[in-house]
């Protein structure tokens, strides 16, 4: 601890604290540009006094989006919730069940197995994108859920942070008394040790969450079909029309705001999560 | 002891059927396709003849200056972003951990926010925020006199690398943060109480101290880092940008894939990529473990009993 007794600590707290709220207002400006770019029209926006709320036409804006081509973006919208929950759902199960496993028993070849899965993180997954597009059209599943959803089920990072979420949360006395009473190893897994690691499991699920809501290489290599777009993609189509339309502009700005919402309420909500998570990858 | 032997069979199976699914199968595919150059025959009625063409697609792709340009330009993009990310988001998380910090919560969810924002959309934002007729900013620089095009030559670099820090700073700050927190504070204040300043506690006690959180950022930002893709497939898709559509080697592969229809030298530029990941991983790891790597270990094995 340091005692504050001189003029010059007053000054290093104001220099420090001055740093970090500079440093706050070049993250948090563009999201302000975005809350009341979104309020404005095309006109509005060309004109470039976006941090204002001047011409206020958030509902207009609104209503664009759910009109435009017969609401496809809240199709997106279904799209990116049904490919991030229904993928982070079964990524979280299939982590945990293996980091578990890893974490509570013993067999030949664990630790280079192990030594499988931690090389696996270090795949730059782009490089696997076209690879992963062929053999998806030789199964005859590109242009569908399946082709999102599936690559995604894998994390092998998940596995790891299951693994040492694993060894904090389940006490080993917790499985034996288990086995005395005569419960079955896949029963105890289910019963107690998936129980017990809930907080490393929605950790988990956070994480491959955000990673699949901001996917955007893998649905554009394998969709074509607007109807099977993610948000991102879909943005990102609508963009790319925007320079020769820029009634997209409003579009592409107000779906961008909605799209990030439940984002910054899961982080600012699930905040003992994330950062759990992202300590269990650093410090241990 | 038969019984849980199967039982973590039955555990691990899942994950490592999907592992084998959509890891280990496309990386062997990528090396196959890689091998083979697809001919069209004829006018082209007759559908594509693979042929068997041994490493030609590797010497394409090396032999194709576009390709190379885009290793150039990712080297440009680590030797700027890297050194900036690291500075800043250990500066930052020193800054949070001195003493003199306040609202420590508060400022770690505001500076990890835009890392929540997917990375197509950030960097949507940035282009618009770096377009002349929509940005406010664009605007306030002309007014004092500054003209920067974002979109040119020397600008197109520095705004991608914006776009980047953007993302990842807070999410490295919070990383260092929590590493920092967890050092024992009597040896900062048996520093303290030895006459050592605060510069003096960071530099020489507090960054040996998390060596390994570094060492892992470090990592993981390289093996991102040559992934780069989304940002400046927004800026080439702006008018008037400099970003070509084979401006780094991932969007090369991806052109060569579905402009061309190359699978084979895409495949080959895929494979390069992975090589030179692993190399760079492999190098990052000796670099930062030699020293670090022992105190690391035995640090795990702690928390891990």
């Amino acid at each position: 601890m340091s005692k504050p007794r001189t003029p010059s600590v007053w000054l290093s707290k104001a220099a420090v604290n001055g740093a970090l709220v500079l440093a706050v207002v070049y993250m948090l400006f563009p999201l302000v540009w975005l809350l009341t770019a979104a309020t404005k029209d095309a006109g509005g926006l060309l004109a470039g006094n976006a941090f204002s709320f001047e011409g206020f036409d958030l509902g207009g804006n609104l209503s664009r989006l759910a009109e435009y081509n017969d609401g496809i973006y809240f199709h997106w919208y279904l799209n990116s919730l049904l490919y991030a929950g229904v993928g982070a759902l079964a990524c979280s199960l299939v982590s945990v069940a293996a980091g578990y496993a890893f974490d509570k028993y013993d067999f030949p070849g664990k630790e280079k197995l192990f030594g499988v899965v931690l090389l696996g993180v270090l795949v730059p997954t782009t490089a696997l994108a076209l690879p992963m597009y062929l053999l998806a059209s030789e199964a005859g599943i590109v242009n569908t859920y399946w082709a999102v959803i599936l690559p995604v089920l894998v994390n092998p990072f998940g596995v790891y942070l299951a693994r040492v979420f694993s060894a904090g949360y389940i006490p080993d006395e917790a499985l034996e008394a288990a086995r005395i009473d005569g419960a079955g190893e896949l029963r105890t897994f289910w019963s107690i040790g998936l129980r017990m690691v809930m907080p490393g499991f929605v950790t988990v699920f956070l994480f491959q969450f955000t990673a699949i809501w901001n996917n955007f290489f893998l649905p554009l290599v394998m969709l074509s079909d607007q109807k099977l777009f993610p948000l991102s993609l879909g943005l990102y189509s609508w963009n790319s029309n925007a320079h020769a339309e820029p009634d997209f502009y409003p579009l592409v700005v107000t779906g961008s705001l909605l799209a990030v919402v439940p984002l910054v309420v899961a982080f600012v909500s699930l905040q003992r999560h994330w950062k759990a998570g992202l300590t269990a990858g650093s410090v241990k | 002891m038969k019984a849980r032997t199967r039982a973590a069979a039955t555990l691990l199976t899942p994950f490592f059927l999907l592992f084998t699914t959509v890891m280990v199968v496309p990386i062997g595919y990528a090396v196959w396709l890689s091998l083979f150059t697809e001919k069209q025959s004829g006018l082209g009625f007759g559908g594509a003849e693979t042929v068997f063409s041994g490493l030609d697609n590797y010497t394409a792709a090396l032999g194709d200056r576009a390709f190379l340009e885009g290793f150039g330009v990712l080297l440009g993009y680590c030797l700027l972003y890297i050194p900036l990310l690291l500075a800043g988001a250990l500066g930052l998380a020193l800054l949070l951990d001195s003493a003199l910090a306040r609202a420590r919560r508060f400022f770690q969810l505001a500076l990890f926010l835009p890392h929540a924002v997917p990375g197509i959309i950030a960097a949507l934002i940035w282009v618009y925020l770096y377009t002349p007729q929509l940005s406010p900013v664009v605007q306030a620089m002309e007014a004092g006199g500054i003209g920067f095009d974002f979109f040119s030559p020397e600008g197109a670099l520095p705004s991608i690398v914006n776009i980047a820090l953007w993302e990842w700073l807070g999410y490295n700050l919070v990383i260092f943060y929590a590493a920092l927190q967890a050092i024992d504070r009597s040896v900062l204040e048996a520093a303290t109480v030895d006459g050592a300043g605060s510069w003096r506690v960071a530099f020489s006690i507090k960054l040996p101290l998390i060596r390994s959180s570094l060492a892992m950022v470090a990592l993981f930002t390289v093996i991102g880092s040559l992934q780069l893709f989304t940002e400046p497939l927004i800026l080439n898709k702006g008018t008037g940008s400099a970003v070509t559509s084979t401006w780094t080697p991932n969007m090369y592969a991806y052109t060569a894939a579905f402009d061309r229809n190359d699978y084979g030298l895409a495949a080959a530029a895929s494979v390069l990529l992975a090589l030179t990941a692993a190399l760079l991983s492999f190098a990052v790891t000796r670099l930062t473990g030699r020293r670090g790597g022992r105190r690391g270990t035995g640090r795990r094995k702690e928390k891990a009993a």
